[in-house]
């Protein structure tokens, strides 16, 4: 299988990848890992006519403690997450879940700015970065923008940034964490999540995060409203598929995947200290 | 678009197409056979190679992604007639059947080995979750991964 024909061109800076983008419009495609991308396009279904490489921008990879919180750059590898000492001391819910997407070779080439630009609800880390509450930080031609986790995901497939914008930046706050739990629910090692859940208590709230649970990943909002309100584990678990829409595929029906959320989610909050 | 790739230690140059998946470039423009495509769906690791060090699905990257780039597949291991000890240690342990998830496999064992030089049995089977072997000779493979590990910590203890 061999993608249709497209013009490659390699960014070495962030202007240059944004100077393409503003040529090319909507006919161009950011290049990060490949490993979204590139099955797609191998599949033909997706036909970008200007691949626009930024995965040499080292520039953007780096974890750096940046006082209030931690800096990600977009082109940070899994697998650099995943071995970082400064994230498994500050936001150790993020390194243990990078650990988890697909297998090495994956992890050793796609990127954590792909994953979340590429909105994929049956991705691990998207829903990771909304447990922490993090914020994106998008680059276009007139500069940066901060976007909240919670209003990155639009769609299925489908993000908050604009066409001509770079995801740049993911910042993590730094957590007070009293707990986290990372619920990966699969049939094979390497697979995607048929349902996933990833939750922190710190800093006096709890976020709770669903993977696979409808088109985008989702905020449990009314599992988190509970266990504020004193709930327990059990009981605000119950609350798990409230505002999902579970598909059904060839995985899961979607009343199973409902029932894999409640138990998952019940089991996150335990392994996260709540009774 | 022209591209050049340290492979195996050669500086090797091309003209390709962009959308050329590095595997071709490496089977086809370059004769390196030794690297087989399975599933051709970034699945099953018989295509794994290494980039600047680390395993990697050469059928889910582009050759236009190596240019520039250091990249070794099964035919770089052995030194001339001396095979690389990962590969004695397959050959050692029966961890082939039919030989053809074997180049995939050797290449992602090496990267484990890198990663984690001194691995358990359970950090070798969920290290090559990668790679799928049809055979299912998975039993001898973690064994060759697990002789290969405390053969090369008794060298250098
Ligand atoms: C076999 C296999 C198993 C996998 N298993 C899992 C899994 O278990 N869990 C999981 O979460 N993921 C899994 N993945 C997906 C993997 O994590 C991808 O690496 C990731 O989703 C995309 O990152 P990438 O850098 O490869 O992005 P690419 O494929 O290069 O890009 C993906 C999309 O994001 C856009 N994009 C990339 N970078 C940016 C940026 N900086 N700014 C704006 N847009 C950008 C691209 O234009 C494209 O549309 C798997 C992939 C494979 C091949
Ligand atoms: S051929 Fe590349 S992963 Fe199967
Ligand atoms: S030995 Fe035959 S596929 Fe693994």
């Amino acid at each position: 299988m061999i993608p249709a024909s497209f013009d490659y061109l390699r960014a070495d800076s962030v202007d240059a990848a944004l100077a393409a983008l503003a040529e090319h419009g909507d006919e161009a495609k950011l290049l990060a890992g490949g490993h979204s991308l590139l099955p797609l396009m191998k599949l033909r279904l997706a036909t970008p006519s200007v691949l626009v490489d930024v995965g040499r921008l080292d520039d953007l990879r780096y974890i750096n403690d940046a006082g209030d919180y931690i800096a990600i750059g977009a082109l940070t590898r899994h697998r650099d997450l995943e071995i970082s000492t400064l994230l498994a001391s500050a936001a150790p819910l993020l390194s243990h879940a990078a650990g988890h997407v697909g297998d090495p070779q994956v992890r050793h080439r796609g990127t954590l700015g792909g994953s979340l630009a590429h909105a994929d609800p049956a991705s691990d880390l998207p829903a990771v970065i909304m447990a922490m509450g993090g914020t994106l930080l998008a680059t276009g031609p007139n500069g940066s923008r901060e976007i909240a986790s919670a209003d990155f995901f639009t769609g299925f497939l489908e993000s908050a940034l604009a066409p001509d914008e770079l995801l740049t930046e993911i910042r993590i706050p730094k957590l007070d964490a009293q707990g986290w739990s990372f619920q990966k629910f699969n049939r094979r090692a390497q697979d995607w999540a048929i349902v996933g859940v990833a939750t922190v208590r710190a800093n006096g709230s709890t976020g709770v995060a669903l993977v696979n649970m409808g088109s985008t990943p989702l905020l449990a909002t009314a599992v988190m409203d509970a266990v504020k309100s004193g709930a327990s584990a059990a009981d605000a678990a119950a609350l798990a598929t409230e505002g999902t829409e579970a598909q059904s595929d060839i995985n899961a029906s979607s009343d199973y995947r409902e029932h894999l959320a409640r138990v998952l989610v019940r089991r996150s909050l335990e392994e996260s200290g709540l009774a | 678009m022209q591209i050049t790739v340290t492979v195996n230690g050669v500086e090797r140059s091309g003209d390709v197409e962009p959308r050329t998946l590095l595997v071709h470039f490496l089977r086809d423009e370059l004769g390196l056979t030794g690297t087989n495509v399975g599933c051709d769906t970034s699945s099953c690791g018989a295509c794994t190679i290494h980039v600047d060090g680390q395993s990697a699905k050469s059928c889910t990257m582009l050759a236009a992604q190596a240019d520039g780039l250091s990249v070794t597949t099964i035919e770089g291991l052995a030194d001339g007639d001396t095979l690389h000890p990962m590969q004695r240690c397959f050959q050692e342990n029966h961890g082939l059947q039919c030989g053809y998830c074997t180049p995939g496999m050797v290449m992602a064992a090496v990267s484990l080995l890198d990663e984690n030089p001194n691995p358990s049995e359970t950090e070798v089977r969920i290290g090559l979750e990668g790679n799928l072997c049809r055979c299912t000779g998975y039993h001898n493979i973690v064994k060759s991964v697990l002789a290969c590990a405390a053969e090369s910590n008794g060298a250098t203890k």
